[in-house]
This record gives structure tokens, C-alpha cells and sequence, in this order.
């Protein structure tokens, strides 16, 4: 039997999973927000690190096929996303029943609750179509992939289109229906699940084949033109894969949880580890020169040296304000009415970085306004306040000892185009052009690897000669 | 224990009546503490700084803090003066309950912490009329103490600070009389230095900064220069050495240290306010602090100084330009090595206080030169002296859980790497 190991990175922000096998090798990752119940978040975020997983293999087994007939790869592709929407449809049933027996606590009186039971099954039936077009259209895009946010917003909008007096009990409604809602596991059949994902983008190819003639708004799309005409094939090619794949038992070996929630972890103590190791760690396993490593995640920042090993020798963390991690961004993301993952992009299309003085996330706020108040360009604002948050991050390098090549960037943060910027700039003008500076499209999973990599290491007992192997070892 | 808390008890008794019995009390500050003298003209001391950590101890500093913040003094001032100012407002009342004495005379020795001048001007102008007499304390810029420093202090403490001291106290100063008191603080010297060495022994018998500073107490609150202390710190010592001897680890609040998993070196004053469960951070952890800075603020004897009875007032000036505050940046380096490599440390770890600037300024620095120098694994956390506010228990936690790991993985490694074959 294979064996796994798994590592759970409970951040402020995001809980995240990875599952590695006996080579360190990431098989699947899954990621969701944090919320109350850190038990259901770990649990969520393993259980989308397992679904993720069992995709890998599929996608391992049919790696063959797919890179000469680019038609597997888009069903797989479209299976997942509906896959993800059925997932999805699920929990929002469950906010429906969770609405209808909160309803009469918010409603004022019974003609009200009347009035309002349709209105609410419209906004549902709503949100559930236009969220299934999305994910089958793959245009979620930017936007979070969460479903408090994705719903939040939807149902948002929605409820300023309704007259006024359905405002504040609507309102009040999804915030006492949305925590119990989120804080509960709902337990999903692989098989079951992905059987119906096929049968819905089956009935999704075939209408898009029958469409009528004039219609030819997707023939720019060849895989999906390809897709159209044989997607049954295809389709059961996959049947028998998908079977081995969804039996495959994955035995969890060891796991170790991290992240500043590890503590409330449902983990033996010894399972439990700080996350600067394990985020240097991860780090060190992708890119194994690194020696100084810097994670700016939801709430905090963290500068990290580390050895020829990937082990810690000295770190530095931000202590009494958060201004300069993720949750800066969010507020100033909200503070514009725009979603998070734009603001990078718009930063970007500065022209000049206007000063921010403020070191406070509130202040900040408030000094953006101010900005705005007198004309200044919201991106020449963005550009600003990134570069603000980058400085922060240097001085926390600089105490920390400085940068050593090779430097590694993770955390959330670390997947903003404009920070990113930032801090290779400001890295590169202060300690060297030569560095090698290193971001990894996961870097928001390193933590969650290094736990990953830890639970293998304390399961084997492994000496220090394949320690400095397998830290060697390339991780895919 | 019994010992020391009926000496400190007898001290602020003694205080508490001064008036009556007619005797002049001096404020002075334990850094370059010229208790010896104090006694020499038989008068008591009163050291602020001991009552503010006192007062944060006993869950007081919070309000007098408030209250010296309302009298003006902004948030960042050392919170040992506003602690002090806040007591001083308050009727000053002292640690044990009974009321303090106004000064008689303010003697400012002033070891290279800028804010003790501050702090005596506020305490000038609390107390008006009250002499000040001044003791300027040449930093050790250049790393070592010259004839010229030497005779600059013993130039003051002639014309400055021994004048006002007879004045105040109507004594005339006698030699003889400080040259015995100086005999009583040598051995005192001797008998901690033996103490803060017994630490080199696995399991340490004592905890170097936790308990440490207890050990401190007597000598730096009043008490060097009398046979008091030499009786204290010989039965403090034998106790130690019976532990050394049957192998014990330190004493917790929780009892005895039963495995020692980390020997730490550390660098600035701990937080007082929650200190026992500061404390309680190292032990659960199995971490003993074999050696800490903190405890040679009152005096630094490591190097073999010890007042000398020879020549009394020469000696009161090397004790007080040889106070840790009063050392250059690459000699602490230098003492924190020294106790890194001789006692055997697995890191080496600071608590750096904002606004204690004669601690503070330099830590990065040291913790930098020590992580090169030696290869130690090096930690950083921050809390405050007696300021309750600024004391983050989970913060704390969180960096110390993460310093430990790194400790145990570095120490597996290690061993691992010492088992291999060469």
C-alpha cells in the first residue's frame, strides 16, 4: 500500500492542505477559508487536498493520451470545475434550508416572512445558475474561489436591487445563516460525484452541439469543438480510470499541522509544529538553495534563514501591527470595492507610486481617501501603498539578518503581481542584483508542505545523510 | 528564601521609619549603585527602579502607569519612571505596604542609560529642594577603563557626591569605615560569581535569569557591603551546591525541573508584570537559562572585579564604569559569548523591550555577531518591564514554540552528525 503524508497550514486567512507521497512529491493540495470551527476548516481543506489528489492520479494516468489529444485534457479540466460546482450546489441548498429556518427571527412580522420566502428561493435559484455557468465557463477567474465569498457577493447584489424594507432582515439573515452553514463538513462520494459532473458537462456539450447554425460565437474554441463531436468517447475512456482512481485508498501515514490555529488543531501534541519551520522547510524542498526566506501571508510576516538543510537558524516575525501582511490588502481591497486579486494588476498600471505615510492598516484607510479626495489616481495610489507594505517586509529582512542568495518568496501574498514586483526590486537594489529571487505558483502551500515533509521525516526517523538527500530531491 | 524575604522585609521597615529614627534616606539607581558609600554615612537607599518592577510584580504598575501617563508622560517614556511616577502620585507606597520616605538626597549615578537623568529631573522637580548630587559614569567607548576615567570619577565622588552625602547626613566621611564595607562586598562578589557559575554544571541546579533574579536581590537592593549579604550568598550557595551534588535540576514554581532539554543564554530584562508565566513559557518547554545579562546589571564580576578595600574609592569607580549598561556593544558580545560557549548553550535568545533604551539598542547587533561568530541558533521576542499592556502572552508563545523546535530539530541534527562516524 502507498503511504501519504499529509501537512495542514491553518492561517488567519486560509487553511491549507497538501498531501505528499513517500518521495515528498505534492499529489494534491486543497485550500479553503479559515473560519470559526478550525476542526471543519482543517477538515475542508484536506477533504479538497484528497479530491485534488485523486485528480492528480487521473490526470498521471492519462498523461499520455492528453498531451496528443488536447480534447481529455479540456473534458478533465471542465470535470473539475463541475465537479467543484456540485460541491458547491450542495452547500448553498444547505444555506437555503439554513435561510428558511432563520427566517421567522429576522422577519418582522408574518406578512413579511411571506413576502420574503419567494424572494428568497429566487435569489437562490439565481445564484445557483449563474454560479453554475461560471464554473462550467471556467470565468470565476480572478474572483475568490470560496463559498462564503462567492455567494456573499452574489446574494449582495441582489438584495440592493429589492425594495428597501427587504434590506436589513435579508441581510441580517445571511449573516446568522452563513457561520452554521460553513462550519459544517458535508461528506461527498468521489464516484458519485464526478459520475454526475460527467453527466452534467455531457448534456453541456451536446447542447452546445445542437445549437443552431447561425450560433457561432464558440468556434474559436477548437478544444471544445473537438470536445463536441466525440465528448461521449471520451467520456467513456475515462470510466474505467476514473474507477481505479476513486478506489484508491489514501492511507494518511503521518500528518502534522501548522499555522497559527495549530494549536486548536485535533492533533496529537507531537504532530503540531511552528510554522516558521515548516514554511522555510517547504520553501528550502522547492527551491533547495534557498537560505533566506520571506512569507507574508494573512496576518503575519515572517523573514527566515535557513541552512544548507532547510533548517531554521534565525527568524523574525512582525509583533504588535499587521499592516503589510494579507489582511492590509483585503481592507484596502474593500475599502475600494474591488475584489483582492485585482488590486495587483491595477497597482501595476501605475504611472508613479504615490507616498503612504501611514504604517497602520486603518490609517491607511484613511489617508487612501484622502488621496482620492484630492485626485490622486487610484493605481498611482496602489502602487504606493505595495510599495508601503514591501518596505515593511524589508525592514523585518533586515532584522533578520538581511537576504542571502538564494531568496524564496511565499505566502498568499506572495501571488500579487505588484508585491511581487516590489520585493524583487527593493531585494535586488539592496542586496545584490545577482540574487536569485524564487516564487513558486503555490507559495501559499509551503507551509502546509513543509508540515507534509515533517510528518514523513518523524515517520521514517531518517538520518541526517538522507535528510540532506531528500531536501536535495527536486519536488514537483 | 526565608533568608532573603526577611532581609527585604527588615529593609523597608527600616525605610518606613526612617523619619523616626532620624535616618537619611538617598534614591539612587541599581546600575552603578553606590550602596557602600550610602552606608558608610549610615544612611538607607531607595531604588526606584526596584520598586517599579516590585509594583509590576504585584499587578500595581498598570494603574500608576495610567496615572503618570495623565500627569503627561507619553506612552513610550521606560515604564519603570512612570511606574515610579505613578507610585510617587499615589502616596508611595512601597512594595511591602509601608510608606516610603521622601528622599533625603538624589544620587544619580549615571551609567549610560540617558532616561535615569530624565527620570531624577522629574523626581528634582517632585521633590523641590531635595540636593541632587550627580555621579557621571564615562561609557567604555573604547573598550576599556583609563587612568583618565578613573581619576575623572574619583575627582566627582571628592568634590560632588561625598560633600553632599556629609552634608545631608551630617557623617563625616571616613575610609576606614568604607574600606571594611568593601570587604563584606568583595566576598558577596566572590560568593555570586561561584553561584552564577554552578549553572555550568548538567543539569543546571538553578535557573540563571528566572530565578536569577531573585539571587540578585540582596546584592543589588542595599545590601553589598553588609555581612548580611555575605551570610545570604554563602547559604544560597551551599544550597545550590547540595543540588549540584544529588544532581538536581532547577526549582519552578511548579517544582523541579525534571529534564533538561535547552540551555539558553539571555539577553535583556524580563517582563515583570507576567512573570510567572513568562516563566512558565522556558520550563514547560525544559528550558533552563544558564546565563543572562540581565543579572549582571547591578555589577559585572565575571572578569575577576571586585570592590577592593585597598582602594576604596578607585574600586567604587571601576564598579560602576564595569556595569553591563556601561560596556561597549563588542563587549557584551564578547561576555555573551563567553557565557554562550562556557556554559554550553543551545541558543542564545532576547527579550527586547522598546523602551529600555540601555538594553535595547544593539540586541539585532548582538544577535547577528553571536549567530556568525559562534553558529548558535539566536531567537528574538519582545515584551515590556512593567508596562501590563504590552505583554502578548500568545505572540510570546508563538515565537518561543517556534525558537524550541528550531533548538530540537538543530540539536537532532547535531547528535545525529555526532554519532556518524568521522
Amino acid at each position: 500500500m502507498k503511504k501519504y503524508y499529509l501537512g495542514i497550514d491553518l492561517g488567519s486567512t486560509t487553511s491549507k492542505a497538501v498531501i505528499i507521497d513517500e518521495k515528498d512529491r505534492i499529489i494534491g493540495r486543497g485550500i479553503t477559508n479559515t473560519r470559526s470551527n478550525y476542526e471543519v476548516a482543517a477538515e475542508l481543506a484536506k477533504q479538497a487536498a484528497i479530491f485534488n489528489a485523486r485528480f492528480h492520479l487521473l490526470q498521471q494516468r492519462l498523461s499520455g493520451i492528453m498531451e496528443s489529444r488536447p480534447e481529455y485534457r479540456r473534458y478533465l479540466d471542465d470535470l473539475k470545475d463541475a465537479f467543484q460546482f456540485l460541491q458547491f450546489r450542495e452547500r448553498m441548498q444547505q444555506l437555503g434550508k439554513q435561510f428558511r429556518e432563520t427566517l421567522p427571527a429576522v422577519a418582522s412580522d408574518t406578512q413579511q416572512l411571506q413576502q420574503m420566502e419567494p424572494l428568497l428561493d429566487k435569489i437562490i435559484g439565481e445564484i445557483l445558475a449563474e454560479t453554475k455557468s461560471d464554473y462550467l465557463e471556467h470565468s470565476l477567474g480572478g474572483e475568490s474561489q470560496f463559498f462564503r465569498d462567492i455567494v456573499a457577493e452574489r446574494y449582495n447584489a441582489r438584495v440592493a436591487d429589492l425594495p428597501k424594507q427587504y434590506f436589513e432582515p435579508l441581510m441580517l439573515l445571511f449573516d446568522k445563516s452563513i457561520n452554521p452553514v460553513e462550519n459544517e463538513i458535508l461528506q461527498f462520494d468521489f464516484r458519485e460525484l464526478v459520475d454526475e459532473a460527467m453527466g452534467m458537462i455531457n448534456d453541456r456539450y451536446a447542447f452546445l452541439a445542437d445549437r443552431p447554425e447561425g450560433d457561432r460565437s464558440l468556434n474559436f474554441d477548437a478544444e471544445l469543438n473537438l470536445l463536441m463531436g466525440n465528448y461521449r468517447k471520451v467520456s467513456d475512456s475515462l470510466s474505467e480510470h476514473i474507477d481505479k482512481v476513486a478506489k484508491e485508498a489514501f492511507h494518511i501515514a503521518n500528518m502534522v499541522g501548522t499555522g497559527y490555529g495549530r494549536a486548536l488543531l485535533p492533533f496529537p501534541e507531537d504532530c503540531i509544529k511552528s510554522e516558521i519551520l515548516c514554511h522555510a522547510f517547504g520553501a528550502h524542498a522547492v527551491f533547495p538553495n534557498t537560505r533566506t526566506v520571506l512569507d507574508i501571508g494573512g496576518q503575519d510576516t515572517k523573514a527566515i534563514q535557513v541552512d544548507q538543510y532547510g533548517l531554521v537558524t534565525s527568524f523574525h516575525m512582525n509583533d504588535r501591527c499587521a499592516a503589510g501582511c494579507g489582511r492590509y490588502l483585503g481592507y484596502i481591497a474593500d475599502e475600494l470595492s474591488i475584489s483582492l486579486n485585482e488590486l495587483g494588476p491595477l497597482a501595476l498600471e501605475a504611472r508613479k507610486e504615490v507616498n503612504i505615510c501611514s504604517t497602520c492598516t486603518v490609517f491607511a484607510g484613511a489617508e487612501l481617501r484622502e488621496l482620492l479626495n484630492v485626485g490622486e489616481k487610484r493605481e498611482d495610489i496602489l502602487a504606493g501603498l505595495h510599495r508601503a507594505i514591501v518596505m515593511r517586509a524589508m525592514s523585518l529582512l533586515a532584522r533578520s539578518g538581511g537576504v542571502r542568495n538564494e531568496f524564496t518568496f511565499t505566502g498568499g501574498v506572495a501571488r500579487n503581481q505588484a508585491v511581487l514586483r516590489y520585493v524583487s526590486d527593493l531585494v535586488r537594489k539592496n542586496y545584490g542584483q545577482d540574487l536569485t529571487i524564487n516564487v513558486h505558483t503555490d507559495s501559499i502551500f509551503m507551509g502546509a508542505l513543509g508540515g507534509a515533509m515533517f510528518a514523513r521525516r518523524s515517520a521514517e526517523g531518517l538520518t541526517t545523510e538522507q535528510l540532506e538527500k531528500n531536501t536535495a530531491s527536486e519536488v514537483h | 528564601m526565608v533568608l532573603q524575604k526577611e532581609m527585604l522585609a527588615r529593609q523597608f521597615r527600616e525605610l518606613s521609619m526612617a523619619k523616626e529614627t532620624g535616618k537619611k534616606v538617598v534614591y539612587t539607581f541599581v546600575p552603578g549603585n553606590l550602596s557602600e558609600l550610602i552606608h558608610a554615612f549610615g544612611m538607607l537607599p531607595v531604588y526606584p527602579e526596584i520598586n517599579a518592577l516590585q509594583s509590576g510584580m504585584r499587578k500595581k504598575s498598570g494603574g500608576f502607569i495610567r496615572d503618570a501617563e495623565k500627569a503627561g508622560h507619553s506612552e513610550d517614556v521606560c515604564t519603570y519612571v512612570k511606574c515610579d511616577v505613578g507610585m510617587l502620585l499615589n502616596g508611595n507606597i512601597g512594595p511591602t505596604g509601608d510608606k516610603l520616605p521622601a528622599p533625603d538626597l538624589l544620587l544619580l549615578s549615571y551609567t549610560g542609560c540617558f532616561t535615569f537623568m530624565k527620570w531624577f529631573e522629574t523626581l528634582d522637580r517632585l521633590y523641590p529642594g531635595v540636593p541632587v548630587a550627580m555621579l557621571h559614569t564615562p561609557y567604555q567607548e573604547n573598550g576599556r577603563i583609563t587612568r583618565e576615567m578613573t581619576d575623572y570619577m574619583v575627582e566627582q565622588l571628592k568634590t560632588e557626591v561625598i560633600p553632599k552625602m556629609e552634608k545631608v547626613s551630617g557623617v563625616k566621611y571616613d575610609e576606614t569605615r568604607l574600606a571594611e564595607i568593601l570587604e563584606h562586598s568583595a566576598k558577596a562578589e566572590d560568593l555570586i560569581t561561584k553561584i552564577f557559575n554552578t549553572t555550568k554544571n548538567k543539569p543546571s541546579p538553578i535557573d540563571g535569569y528566572f530565578a536569577g533574579v531573585y539571587y540578585i536581590g540582596p546584592i543589588n537592593a542595599g545590601f553589598r557591603g553588609t555581612p548580611d549579604a555575605v551570610e545570604y550568598y554563602q547559604a544560597l550557595y551551599d544550597e545550590i551546591m547540595d543540588r549540584v551534588e544529588k544532581g538536581l535540576g532547577p526549582i519552578t514554581p511548579e517544582g523541579v525541573m525534571e529534564e533538561e532539554k535547552f540551555r539558553l543564554v539571555v539577553e535583556g530584562p524580563p517582563n515583570w508584570t507576567s512573570f510567572r508565566n513568562f516563566w512558565k513559557l522556558f520550563y514547560d518547554m525544559g528550558a533552563v537559562v544558564v546565563a543572562s545579562s540581565y543579572t549582571k546589571v547591578g555589577g559585572v564580576y565575571d572578569y575577576g572585579f571586585r570592590h577592593d578595600p585597598a582602594r576604596p574609592l578607585e574600586s567604587l569607580a571601576h564598579y560602576c564604569m564595569n556595569c553591563y549598561t556601561n560596556l561597549n556593544l563588542p563587549q557584551r558580545i564578547d561576555l555573551l559569548a563567553k557565557y554562550i560557549t562556557d556554559f554550553q548553550a543551545d541558543g542564545f535568545l532576547v527579550n527586547s523591550i522598546k523602551s529600555c533604551n540601555s538594553f535595547s539598542a544593539g540586541q539585532l547587533l548582538m544577535m547577528r555577531q553571536l549567530e556568525e561568530r559562534l553558529g548558535v541558533p539566536v531567537g528574538f521576542i519582545e515584551s515590556d518591564l512593567v508596562d501590563p499592556r504590552y505583554f502578548s502572552y500568545s505572540n510570546i508563545k508563538n515565537r518561543l514554540d517556534s525558537f524550541f523546535q528550531m533548538l530540537s530539530q538543530r540539536k537532532a541534527i547535531r547528535g545525529e552528525m555526532e554519532a556518524m562516524p568521522a
